[in-house]
Order: C-alpha cells, then structure tokens, then sequence
C-alpha cells in the first residue's frame, strides 16, 4: 500500500471490534505536540543572547522583533484552519494529521536553521507560516472525527482532545529548557538543536496520532445508543454545507461568543505574572508569579474537559450562560481583592475565569455540531477559530494599553488594572447577549441531499474562490 | 502500515495508547504543580 492511500480516508475506516476510546489518544498525539505554541515564550530570552551568549550584544535579535514569531503563528493557524477546514474535513483525519505533523516539525527545523544563520525570517517562515500552518490542521483534524466517535458524549470528546492543546505547553516547556541545557555551552545557546530535538520527537509523536486515528463505518453507533427521538430545539438532525453556514447569523453569534470568551482570557493570561506582582507588591515575588502563571495554565486545561463535559449534560448554551454569568461577576471582583489585600481570593477568582476561558474553546465544536450537524462540522469550525485569532490581538492590546494610559494618568500601578477587569466583565456582558440570541438555524440552510455539497462546491468555484478553499 | 488485516482492539492496546499520552501530560503537570507551590510559600 503506497503512502498517499494509506492517508486517504477509505483506509482509516475501523474495522469491527475496534475501540472508539483509542480515538482520544490519537487526537492528543496531535494536540499535546501543537500546544508548544503555549509554551514558545522560553525560547524568548536565549533568542535574544544568540550572539552575546551571557547578555544581549550589538546585533542581538530584540524581544519585539521575536514576539512576532507567535503572532504570524497564530494568524495563520486562523487562517489555514478556516482556508482547509473542507480539505480536512473531505480527506480525513489521518492525512491532515500527517499534513500537520510535517508542517509542525518542518517549521522547527526550519526555524533551527534560522536560529544558526541568525537569519530572523526564516524563524517567521518557518515557525510562522509553516508552524502556523500545522497549528490550524492539527487544531481541528481530529475534531469532527471524535464527534462522529461519540454522538453520546461529543462535547467529552472533543474537551479531551482540546485539553491536550492546553496541556501541551507542560511538556513542551520544560522539555525545551532541558534541550537547551543539554546543548548548550559557554560559547553557543543551544536554540537550534532543541528545536531540531522538538521537530524530531513532535513528527513521531504526532504520526503515532496519525496511524492510530480511524473513523467510524457508515451508520456505526456506539452499543447500546439510540439518538434522541424527540427533536431538541437546539441540537439539529439536519447537516449545513461549510459556506451555507458561514453566512447564517448563528456562524456569527457564535463567532462573537468564542470572540469575547477568549479576547477576556487572553489578555489576563499574557499579563498574569506582571499583575500579580504590581496588584500585591511584597506579597508576591517573581518566582510566585511564575508559579501563579502554570496554575492558570493548569486551569486553563483542565477547565476544557469538565465544561466541555458539563456541556453533555446542561447543554452548549447554558455552559456558555455560565461562563459569562459567572465570569462577569468574577472580573467585577477582581479589584476587591486587590483592595482587600487577599492573594488566595484573587487566585481563586483567577483559576476559575481561567477554567472557563479554556472551557470557551473546548465546546464550541460541540455547539457547532448542535448547531450545523456532524458533515461539516471541522470545516465549520475551521472558519470559527479566526475569531481566535481576531481575540489573540485585541486582547493582550486591550490589557496592555488601558493598565498604560491608567499609569500615565497618575493611578498607582496596584490600582492599574481595575478599570481592565471591568471592561472584561462588560465584554462578558455582550457575550452573554450574543448567547442569548442564538436559535435554531433555519431550515432553508439545511442540505438536502449527498449532491448538495457538490452543487455547492460548483456555485463556489464559479464565484472564484481559490482551489481547496 | 495496512490497517487490512488489523484485529479488534485489546486491553494492551489501550494500555499503550493511552500511556503514550498520559505519562508525559502527567509529568508535565506535576512539573507545573511543584512550580505553583511556590506561590503558597
């Protein structure tokens, strides 16, 4: 069997006797490898010492310049996730999978030959744009798979593999810092050769994934399902075409509702460590801080399995309900706790936006699957993650610029960032409204037969859109 | 790489799968959880 058939679809179709729950870890092969992206910022500081070794020297790439890297990375995770959502859907988990892994791993070891050339566009080529690349297909291979794997529990399912994107970084960050010890030295900053190591050992693990992954035959149920006979208001039986959906205000609504769910996250989450210590100076140091940083991050992954799980059973909008509620009142707290001088609340208040924010990513498949059914799904849900990528800017700027323009205007730095909670928790509020009006989608968007699709394929190349789009 | 011939899934198998997985999330947590308890300190 050659190597292209082996990837088609047609050949990942399990045979009888096969275990869905082997699925799960095919799909953390990938994500547990793609959520470095997390973790890149300890790559930061050596890069900026390639030259001078102990300390910046003339000619030293600047920490700006390399913030970039993550940037590109994340634009185009958005966008290949929204530009080959169909192409994965279409071929199949394992031959996005394998896709993914080469552009993941090829994006390492192109960036290593950047790092030894000090060449700084071949790091954004190569972690960037091919990285990215990888990010978007690998993001969102498994997904529709896992939700045709477990029609029973797909908002579990899918919460598992998305963990993975959120645990990733606790591999990948004292892994990386363990390559770079490993082949460092007192004259030359082993960057290169930990990410050679990242590549080689990330292309096994995710091509694991890729083997393992199978989808389920045609008409497959799990033992002892019946899907539900009466028909839930909100969970559809009825499949939407990717580019029917796309123009359904119920794309959009949810479009915002990711949007604000993680614009509110993402900001904290990239300036946790510096708020800790400016919100309680003396009370907490640099390395508390650090230790504040891994414990949002724990939150952050845990929280996508237990609401995307919760999600099974109290349904997509009422989980979404409880993020914004909840969320809402936990940022309008957050300056009491500061004025109160108490650590743990202020953790504790924290830990759990955190919990919701990744809980934000972890079931909205699920809610796309109820919302536009399983065909499409992935595709589907290719096109929402833009709105990650919309939020990874307009976050971490919203945070940055008010705690500045607060500081210019003479508020002192442990009161710096209360007006930012606010503005978090009335982003929240928006949310909430957004989420309130989510309904069914119309029935005219629904496909209607197996040559939909291909009329819809035919009317969008004769609009001119490109090629696997 | 044929999966043509394959068998149904056993105990072992997910066993293996779920350890390739797991051993290395679990390490990297309890990594995490060291780091954090220094905020408690």
């Amino acid at each position: 069997m050659s190597l292209f058939s082996f990837l088609d679809r047609s050949h990942t179709i399990a045979k009888p006797g096969f275990s869905r729950w082997m699925v799960p870890p095919a799909a953390l092969c990938i994500h547990l490898c793609i959520g470095q992206a997390y973790a890149l910022s300890v790559f930061n500081l050596p890069m900026t010492k390639l030259i001078g070794i102990t300390q910046s020297a003339p000619g030293d790439w600047k920490l700006t310049d390399l913030g970039w890297i993550f940037s590109i990375a994340i634009f185009f995770l958005g966008a290949s996730a929204a530009v080959f959502g169909r192409w994965v859907e279409e071929g199949g988990p394992r031959r996005a999978m394998f896709t993914s892994g080469l552009c993941w791993a090829g994006g390492f070891f192109i960036s290593a030959i950047g790092v030894y050339s000090h060449t700084l566009w071949l790091i954004y080529i190569g972690y960037g744009f091919f990285g990215g690349i990888g990010l978007g297909l690998g993001y969102i291979s498994p997904v529709s798979t896992l939700i045709k794997w477990f029609p029973d529990r797909p908002g579990m399912a899918t919460g598992m593999a998305i963990m993975g994107f959120g645990g990733g970084a606790f591999i990948a960050s004292p892994l990386s810092v363990w390559l770079m010890a490993k082949f460092s030295t007192a004259t030359h900053v082993g960057v290169a050769e930990a990410f050679i190591g990242l590549g080689i050992i990330y292309l096994c693990f995710m091509w694991v994934g890729a083997a393992i992954v199978r989808v389920p035959a045609p008409g497959w149920k799990p033992e002892g399902y019946t899907p539900p006979v009466v028909a839930q208001k909100l969970i559809t039986k009825n499949d939407v075409y990717v580019y029917d959906a796309i123009k359904t205000p119920q794309f959009w609504l949810i479009w915002w509702v990711l949007c604000l769910n993680v614009t509110a996250g993402i900001g904290v989450l990239g300036q946790a460590s510096a708020m800790s210590q400016e919100m309680f100076p003396g009370h907490v140091t640099a390395v508390a801080a650090a230790g504040f940083v891994g414990l949002l991050s724990l939150f952050n992954m845990l929280g996508r399995f237990f609401w995307a799980s919760t999600s099974d059973l109290i349904g997509r909008k009422n989980t979404y309900f409880c993020f914004f509620v909840i969320g809402t009142v936990l940022y309008a707290l957050v300056p009491w706790t500061g004025s109160i001088g108490s650590v743990a609340l202020f953790v504790l208040c924290f830990v759990v936006i955190m919990s919701m924010y990744g809980g934000g990513f972890a079931t909205v498949p699920a809610y796309l699957k109820d919302m536009f059914g399983t065909r499409y799904v992935g595709a589907i849900h290719g096109w929402l993650i833009t709105a990650w990528s919309m939020a990874g800017i307009f976050g971490p700027v919203l945070v940055n610029y008010i705690r500045q323009y607060q500081i210019d205007h003479g508020v002192p730095k442990a009161q710096a960032y209360n007006t930012t909670m606010y503005i978090m928790a009335g982003l929240l509020v928006i949310g909430f409204i957004c989420n309130f009006m989510i309904k069914a989608v119309h029935e005219r968007f629904h496909m209607q037969s197996d040559h939909e699709a291909e009329r819809a394929q035919a009317a969008v190349a004769a609009a001119g859109e490109p090629a696997g789009a | 790489m044929s999966n043509g011939n394959e068998q149904g899934t056993t105990t072992l198998n997910l066993v293996l799968a779920w350890g390739f997985v797991g051993i290395p999330l679990a390490w990297g947590v309890i990594q995490t959880l060291i780091n954090a308890m220094k905020l408690f300190q």
